[in-house]
């Protein structure tokens, strides 16, 4: 079971004075509830990144720490100050947009100084700065243009230019790259990740995309319907999920039908059919031997087993649904008959899947990783 | 590759027909500006001679020529009044959610439904009630609650257009409400506000059944002298005048694409 103390004190967190800092955080638009009492402390330096379908409230989050929205209840913190009731101009923070928010009237060089003019900042230390943001975001000589002579790409790099010559505490990313197309995307997320790790900025960054957010994160929130599941690791997050929300949104997953046979501290036995395996007993908490539960299996982790190996090992006999080309590797949706609802994917490669299975054959396959996981049976 | 419209007979009678309807539209101007260059002292169509001496009369006849400046007068004071006070509330609609907000939305756009005669008397009543004077301001009063409703829409458009994020990415940039204000949203509201201040004053300029219950002959704009002549002369002095008028608005607009795009100004563009 997932507990308050468990999402603020994830034990990957370095012991560092947090440089942002959520204490129970709820916000509500009506009767609704946006956020449900957000736990979070990012160190300094860190990127990380909300992650979660539209409406889960990750948006709302960014909204709270910039201070466009005002918290119905908790406290945040930003390098240690109380900023909760602090309007969003005094609490120094960058933020780009999905849209980018270029200010249509002004040059680049305008844009990226308006921050720096706020502040009072003196014409000449005004113009190095600019200058320099823009070597950073390798728009050199583009200062005298204005936002609509620039590609996609291009106002991009303005945005975080004009968000960080101001040196935020915090940079804020509001799912930056959706706009993009897919080539330019892949690029401006190394670029920006490199920007970010010379930089030493602590970032904040939601997206939808997984991917996205399994690349580029240092830590990833997992967001679902106004709440955060859970605060981990890319690969934590990956191969120990610890909610059922979290194991299926995060990946693909395959779901077999498992019955609890055998129940420790640590470790819960759950076997589907023949098969026995181990999986992490937490999700599992409350549940007793014999209950129906759902075994979670990624596609790479199950594999077929070879006829003339022998039925050494313990398997699962299924057949071959349907077989999809995917260049480099190719899909095998097989039926399990009674161990799962759905057929279940298996990656192989492209050399040797068409010729080895044709669509009706039997084949045999079973798990093979430490990472497995199980939850309790949903209905449904 | 663009539509050809093939001369069959009943394209032709499509053309035919587009032709007749632009040719009503522009009918009355063609009218008027024929009867304009009759050498007699009647309106009669078509003239028997011609002549310019009618242009000469419209311009420097003197009621006309007090009635100009007076509609200057009227329209520089009324439009900005307008503009000032519609943007204000134009921002308080969009921006802020309070009681009575749509009571007050209906007031402010109320002069579109009320016959302009309508205000035009209530004015008149009530000045000569409180014995103020038909100077200047009660006229510019009247205009002023006429073209309100058009500057409030329009800068209201234009501010429904202006991208909220804009005023949130300065705001996180250090600026103040009041320097977010100055710097982003009143420059990005520039197309509409100039367009709210060209309606109402194009508005302003034309009236005459409003401004013909509060003006006197001090303050008479010029479409009310046009009035008060035409119930005295015949001759073709007015329809020189409208050609005037005409000719000059038509330079005028060309100008104004010229130098700032139609689309713009009239806010037919979004963005």
């Amino acid at each position: 079971m997932l507990t308050r103390t468990d999402i603020a004190t994830p034990t990957s967190l370095p012991a560092e004075k947090p440089v942002v800092q959520l204490d129970g955080v709820t916000k509500r638009f009506g009767e609704a509830i946006a956020l449900h009492e957000a736990w979070l402390k990012i160190v300094p330096g860190e990127f990380m990144t909300l992650l979660g379908p539209s409406g889960c409230g990750k948006t709302t989050l960014l909204n709270l720490i910039a201070g466009f929205l005002d918290a119905d209840g908790g406290e945040i913190f930003i390098d240690g100050i109380l900023v909760t009731e602090t309007p969003a101009h005094k609490r120094e923070i960058g933020i780009v947009f999905q849209n980018y928010a270029l200010f249509p009237h002004m040059t680049v060089a305008n844009n990226i100084a308006y921050g720096l003019k706020t502040r009072g900042i003196g014409a000449d230390e005004i113009k190095r700065r600019v200058d320099e943001a823009l070597a950073l975001v390798k728009l050199d000589g583009f200062g005298d243009r204005k936002p609509r002579q620039l590609s996609g790409g291009q106002q991009q790099r303005v945005a975080l230019a004009r968000a960080l010559v101001i040196r935020p505490k915090v940079l804020l990313l509001d799912e930056p790259f959706s706009a993009l197309d897919k080539n330019l995307r892949a690029s401006m997320q190394i670029e920006l990740k490199e920007i970010q790790q010379r930089l030493g900025v602590t970032t904040i960054f939601v997206t939808h995309d997984q991917g996205e957010a399994l690349s580029m994160s240092d830590r990833i929130a997992v967001m679902s319907a106004g709440r955060i599941r859970q605060i981990a690791a890319p690969q934590d997050i990956y191969r120990r999920p610890q909610d059922r929300f979290v194991a299926s949104f995060i990946g693909d997953a395959n779901v077999l039908k498992g019955k609890l046979s055998a129940v420790t501290d640590a470790v819960a036995q759950v076997t589907v059919g023949s098969l026995s395996v181990e999986v992490p007993a937490a999700p599992l908490a409350g549940l007793a031997a014999g209950a129906d539960v759902d075994l979670f299996v990624r596609p790479e982790h199950l594999v077929p087993v070879d006829g003339d190996g022998g039925p050494a090992a313990p398997s699962l006999a299924g057949t071959v649904r349907t077989q999809v080309f995917q260049g480099g590797h190719v899909d095998l949706y097989i039926d399990l008959g009674e161990h799962a609802a759905q057929p279940v994917l298996l990656r192989s490669s492209a050399a040797l899947a068409p010729s080895k299975w044709q669509t009706g054959d039997v084949v045999r396959v079973r798990p093979v990783s430490a990472d497995l996981v199980a939850f309790p049976k949903q209905d449904g | 590759m663009p539509f050809s419209m093939r001369k069959s007979p009943l394209a032709l009678a499509g053309i035919l027909l587009v032709a007749i309807i632009l040719g009503f539209v522009m009918l009355p101007a063609i009218v008027v500006t024929i009867t304009a260059f009759n050498d007699k002292a009647i309106l009669a169509f078509p003239p028997q001679s011609y002549s310019w001496r009618w242009f000469a009369r419209a311009l420097s006849y003197g009621d006309f020529q007090k009635g100009f400046w007076n509609g200057l007068i009227v329209t520089a004071w009324a439009s900005t009044i307008a503009l000032i006070v519609g943007s204000g509330f134009a921002l308080a609609l969009h921006r802020y959610a309070f009681s009575l907000k749509s009571t007050l939305e209906a007031v402010l756009l109320s002069p579109l439904v009320i016959p302009h005669f309508t205000i035009g008397l209530g004015l008149l009543i009530l000045s000569a009630q409180l014995t103020v004077g038909r100077g200047f301001p009660l006229v510019v009063l009247a205009h002023v609650i006429l073209v309100l409703p058009f500057v409030l829409r329009s800068v209201f458009i234009s501010l429904q257009n202006l991208d909220g994020r804009l005023e949130l990415a300065a705001s996180s940039l250090g600026a103040s409400p009041r320097r977010v204000l100055f710097t982003v949203t009143l420059p990005l509201l520039v197309p509409g506000l100039v367009s709210g201040w060209l309606f109402a004053a194009i508005l302003s300029f034309n009236e005459f059944t409003a401004t013909l219950f509060v003006s006197n002959q001090a303050t008479q704009t010029l479409p009310v002298a046009m009035y008060n002549y035409v119930r005295e002369y015949a001759d073709p002095t007015l329809a020189a005048l409208s050609v005037i008028y005409i000719v000059v608005t038509a330079l005028l607009l060309t100008l104004a694409n010229l130098f700032f795009g139609l689309g713009k100004i009239l806010n037919v563009d979004a963005h």
